[in-house]
């Protein structure tokens, strides 16, 4: 670009339009967006949630259990609410099956609202769910794969917005200590959960579980960190009690966001 | 054709069937007689209050029991005899069963007479068996084998027919041709098929056989008997014709193209299924049917087949769909040195009705439907490959869950707290501390490093089911949500109650993790 400030025009009103339509043209292909109900994730994600026409990585922190079952968690959260109308499905895609349902249904996706897709290898399993997303007759897709490579994700991308399906692509850990969102991706957000330890209660007993949710990249947003509660029985997170508790400084909405990690 | 025998019948022995060169009385078995040939037999049906005689075998027949008489006094009158509860479906399943079979193999048309004969229409069709005599005895034979003693009579009307089968007396009888009414003349006036009121009324005035009716006045007659009665007997005697309902075998929706030049190109093969499919949707919507599965036969020049199938979730003639389903198949034919016939089947099918469109009208809240993206995922991965989970009742937690089919309803579990993920087969804890006999653990180690619990949820006891192995008829498992110093959530169990020894050996298992 060899221009030069002085010997740009200036823009007149009508290419001002013209550029406006056009933002306003992308911004309708964007599907519905699904806030999560958290002040602050909404706030910092571009478009206050998750485009309902994308692909969305998730990813444990670590390659421990733990992590992995509070990452599927978080999935499955997103795919109850995305699947929350009645009669709808949400599809299920994974290789080796370790799920266990009834804890699937404490998170919102009853047995009613998942469909299960079990194939034999990770390419297979992402055809499956690029017809299922162009299909468009369901709610959601989650997909558990070990290898998703760049142009994987630009198809399942480009899928989702076809079809104007949400999804979710859970990327397990394929070599120990190595994060699979390091790999390039075209996905519109990456999220990393991992667990923390949840705040005691007053009397002896579990309380509920409490996540370190990183959106590590999003397209149009800042990456973030936070610490949140884990899913209800209606998939959605909530913001821990001492958080929640403190007044917020006017017009300091966004203080909460602490850790940048791309 | 022997049968191979009826359940409460003893096979006979192998090695005394096989010829014997010892001179003895070996050579080959007779066949058994029939076990209800041995001791009278009658069959008996519940009608109101009272068990009524519905049928009896020859012997009992002997012995003076006839159809119609009360049960009790058939009991009474012979004391060592056999009685069968009647089973009218199932006999109405054997007649509608042996007409198909004549509708298929010996006339085109064949129906149901009452509840115990047939009628076949065999004009025409006689020859092909060497005759009405011939054919008779093969009818026989046939139903010789497979059981049933029945009467045969051809005559030119099927009232004539019907009268003589019933009441002629002899196993095969064929009537010339116009001699219905001199063979009808001697039968009882009940072989008419009249009404019961037109048969009370006949008794009354003395009429017993048919032969009574011909010099009477059709007038009176019709208005003594009714008028199905005079119909009847006109229709004995050929004076009105009466035609037989055929039963219609159901003969498998299927298209066909015999192509003028034999073709190997995936294009050229892809065009000819989709007129075939055009074809079979035209023919299964006069038919108001939906194909749950297609079958593809491809004829090659080299007299090869090749198959290819498909199947539906769900009844559907959707030819765009269906098109869907063979294209992501059509890679699996090998058109060798070309393709000259393509025969398409459908050898599962069920009625699909239109359905309301009520829902319809209401757009935004009509469920979409998932039929349609269930074949075309099970045509990539496999059929067993979608499944949704529905619970079974079992408290044992891997039991728990049963696959269902892709678009059934699945039911729910109760609401205890439950792992996201879970171990296939438990694995065994070592160094495990905790207080029995309720409390969780307060440190244990897994797969090599290990855990100090901070709090914990339990136990929730879990019983065997000693209805499946009797190795659970004590077992008990124990079960508790902790969560260790890092925020890790892990459900465990032991073994036992730690209060009576059988309920097992108190070890530690982990079994699933939350998130």
């Amino acid at each position: 670009m060899s221009t030069t400030p002085q010997s740009a025009p200036r823009p007149s009103a009508r290419d001002i339009d013209v550029l406006r339509a056009a933002v306003a043209r992308a911004a309708a292909s964007r599907g519905p967006v699904l806030p999560f109900g958290v002040g602050p994730v909404d706030h910092l994600l571009a478009g206050g949630g998750l485009d309902g026409a994308g692909l969305h990585e998730v990813a444990g922190a670590s390659a421990s259990w733990s992590d992995d079952a509070a990452a599927t968690l978080f999935a499955a959260g997103i795919a109850s609410r995305f699947a929350a109308a009645p009669d709808v499905s949400a599809l299920w895609a994974l290789t080796r099956f370790d799920l266990y349902a009834p804890g699937l249904e404490q998170a919102g996706l009853g047995p009613d609202r998942v469909l299960y897709a079990q194939g034999r290898t990770d390419k297979e399993l992402l055809a499956l769910c690029e017809d299922a997303l162009r299909d468009g007759s369901l709610a959601c897709v989650v997909a558990e794969v070990k290898a998703a490579d760049q142009t994987a994700t630009r198809r399942l991308q480009l899928a989702a917005s076809e079809g104007n399906t949400p999804m979710i692509l859970y990327r397990r850990y394929r070599r120990y200590g190595q994060c699979p969102l390091a790999d390039p991706s075209l996905a519109m957000t990456r999220w990393r959960i991992g667990i923390l330890s949840s705040g005691r209660l007053a009397s002896p007993g579990v309380g509920r579980g409490r996540w370190n949710v990183e959106l590590v990249r999003q397209r149009g947003g800042p990456p973030f960190s936070l610490e949140l509660e884990a899913c209800d029985d209606q998939g959605r997170l909530a913001l821990p009690a001492a958080t929640a508790d403190r007044a917020v400084a006017p017009g300091r909405t966004d203080t909460v966001a602490f850790g940048h990690a791309a | 054709m022997r049968e191979l025998g009826r359940r409460s019948e003893a096979a006979a022995p192998v090695f005394r069937a096989l010829r014997s060169d010892d001179g003895t009385s070996g050579g080959l078995a007779a066949p058994l007689p029939p076990l209800w040939g041995l001791r009278p037999t009658i069959v008996v049906a519940r009608t109101g209050q009272r068990d009524v005689v519905t049928a009896a075998c020859p012997a009992a027949l002997d012995l003076g029991l006839v159809p119609g008489m009360a049960a009790a006094h058939a009991r009474a009158l012979v004391s060592d005899l056999d009685i069968l509860d009647a089973a009218p479906d199932a006999d109405r399943a054997w007649l509608d069963r042996l007409a198909l079979h004549a509708a298929r193999c010996w006339t085109p048309t064949a129906a149901v007479s009452g509840t115990d004969g047939l009628w076949l229409d065999l004009s025409g069709t006689t020859h092909l068996f060497g005759g009405e005599e011939r054919f008779a005895a093969r009818l026989l034979g046939f139903l010789r084998r497979l059981g049933f003693t029945a009467r045969v009579a051809i005559a030119g009307t099927p009232g004539a027919a019907h009268a003589l089968a019933r009441y002629g007396g002899a196993g095969v009888g064929i009537l010339p041709e116009g001699g219905e009414s001199d063979a009808l003349a001697p039968l009882p006036l009940a072989a008419l098929r009249l009404a019961p009121e037109a048969l009370a009324a006949a008794a009354r005035f003395g009429i017993e056989r048919i032969a009574d009716l011909y010099p009477m006045p059709r007038g009176p007659l019709a208005r003594r008997l009714g008028r199905g009665a005079v119909e009847r007997l006109d229709q004995a005697r050929g004076f009105v014709p009466e035609p037989i309902v055929p039963v219609v075998p159901f003969d498998m929706p299927e298209a066909r193209r015999s192509l003028l030049e034999p073709i190997g190109t995936a294009e050229a093969i892809e065009q000819v299924i989709a007129d075939l499919l055009g074809d079979l949707v035209l023919a299964l919507r006069e038919r108001s049917l939906g194909v749950r599965s297609l079958v593809l036969r491809c004829d090659r020049l080299d007299m090869g087949a090749q198959f290819i199938t498909v199947g539906t979730a769900r009844a559907t003639r959707d030819a765009k769909h269906l098109m869907r389903l063979f294209r992501l198949r059509i890679d699996r034919i090998e058109p060798g040195l070309g393709i000259e016939t393509m025969v398409l089947a459908a050898p599962q099918v069920e009625a699909l009705a239109p359905e309301a469109i009520a829902a319809a009208l209401d757009t935004a809240r009509q469920a979409p439907d998932l039929a349609p993206l269930v074949d075309a995922l099970a045509g990539r991965a496999g059929d067993a490959a979608l499944f949704r989970l529905s619970a079974i009742e079992s408290d044992v937690p891997e039991r728990a869950i049963v696959r269902a089919g892709p678009l059934v309803k699945p039911a729910g579990w109760p609401v205890w707290p439950r792992p996201i993920r879970m171990l296939a087969r438990p694995e065994a804890l070592s160094g495990v501390v905790a207080l029995l006999p309720d409390h969780p653990p307060r440190r244990f180690a897994w797969r090599g490093r290990s855990y100090a619990v901070v709090a914990g949820d339990g136990p929730e006891r879990i019983h065997g089911e000693w209805w499946r192995r009797p190795g659970e008829m004590w077992a008990v498992r124990d079960y508790f949500r902790v969560e260790a110093t890092s925020g890790e959530r892990f459900w465990l169990f032991r073994r036992g109650d730690a209060i009576t020894d059988k309920t097992g050996d108190l070890s530690w298992y982990m079994h699933g993790v939350f998130g």
